[in-house]
């Protein structure tokens, strides 16, 4: 699913790489902890957070994660934004509160992490 | 090849940038993708786990033909008991330290399993010492 389309589903604001919005994203995990994405994501996954400091994007850096949505309508730090501009990791921000967040995104064809690894290993 | 980086406790502003020194050298050196991410996480967790809990410490990464090893040796307050803190979940994280998305636990256990050979020595009162290897898996 396209950058694009998940900004327009979520009725989210671009904070950091409005030029990126046509990059793609082929699941998606919602975690606070960072530990948890470390943990579960796959690369080239969309993260969903309400984490908004320097560690949210470090995360996605180390964890090969394309891009971020900070629910709540929560605002990441200075720190968290350069450093994404750097990397080239888009932020989005949306007032939709997690689940409605990601729900939102289920129903439109976004998947989860683990049940794409599920389909990986059932084909196998 | 070797590089050496130093952690400071409490600088939870640089609280993973050794770390994405680290993928980028092994990324460089044509490590797999799934070898580079491994190698990342590992390092990441170590990082922050000096950020957290000591006072500093030093990461030295090791680049073999097909492997890498990363040498992880803090000054902390050292663990007590090394099977509890391998428990997913288990955590002395204090509630400042899970504002930042850590301390829940996570973060030995993640290590232990994005590496292939992982050895922890600690002692309480003086530091905790890691020895991480992760081969580059074609």
């Amino acid at each position: 699913m396209k950058l694009e389309e998940i900004r327009r589903i979520l009725n989210a604001e671009v904070i950091a790489g409005e030029e990126e919005m046509d990059k793609e994203v082929y699941y998606a995990c919602g975690s606070d902890l960072m530990s948890d994405v470390l943990a579960f994501a796959k690369p080239g996954a969309l993260l969903l957070t309400g984490l908004t400091n320097i560690q949210s994007v470090r995360t996605a850096e180390i964890a090969d994660i394309k891009a971020i949505v900070y629910v709540r309508g929560k605002q990441p730090d200075a720190a968290a934004i350069k450093l994404a501009k750097e990397k080239k990791i888009p932020l989005l921000s949306t007032s939709l509160r997690m689940f409605e967040a990601c729900g939102r995104l289920y129903m439109a064809g976004l998947r989860g992490v683990g049940e794409v690894e599920e389909k990986i290993a059932a084909n196998k | 090849m070797e590089r050496e980086f130093e952690v400071e406790g409490g600088d939870f502003a640089n609280a993973g940038s050794a770390s994405a020194k680290v993928k980028e050298i092994v990324k460089s050196i044509g490590f797999s993708p799934e070898a580079v991410r491994r190698i990342a996480i590992c390092s990441y967790e170590a990082e922050v786990n000096i950020v957290l809990y000591a006072k500093r410490g030093k990461m030295k990464l090791s680049v073999y033909e097909d492997y890498a090893v990363l040498h992880v040796k803090d000054e902390g307050p050292g663990i007590e008991d090394i099977e509890l803190a391998m428990q997913e979940g288990y955590s002395t994280a204090t509630p400042e330290m899970r504002e930042l998305g850590f301390g829940a636990g996570m973060g030995l256990p993640n290590i232990k399993k994005n590496s292939d050979i992982f050895t922890i020595i600690s002692e309480p009162g003086k530091g905790t010492e890691l020895r991480i290897m992760i081969r580059n898996e074609k």
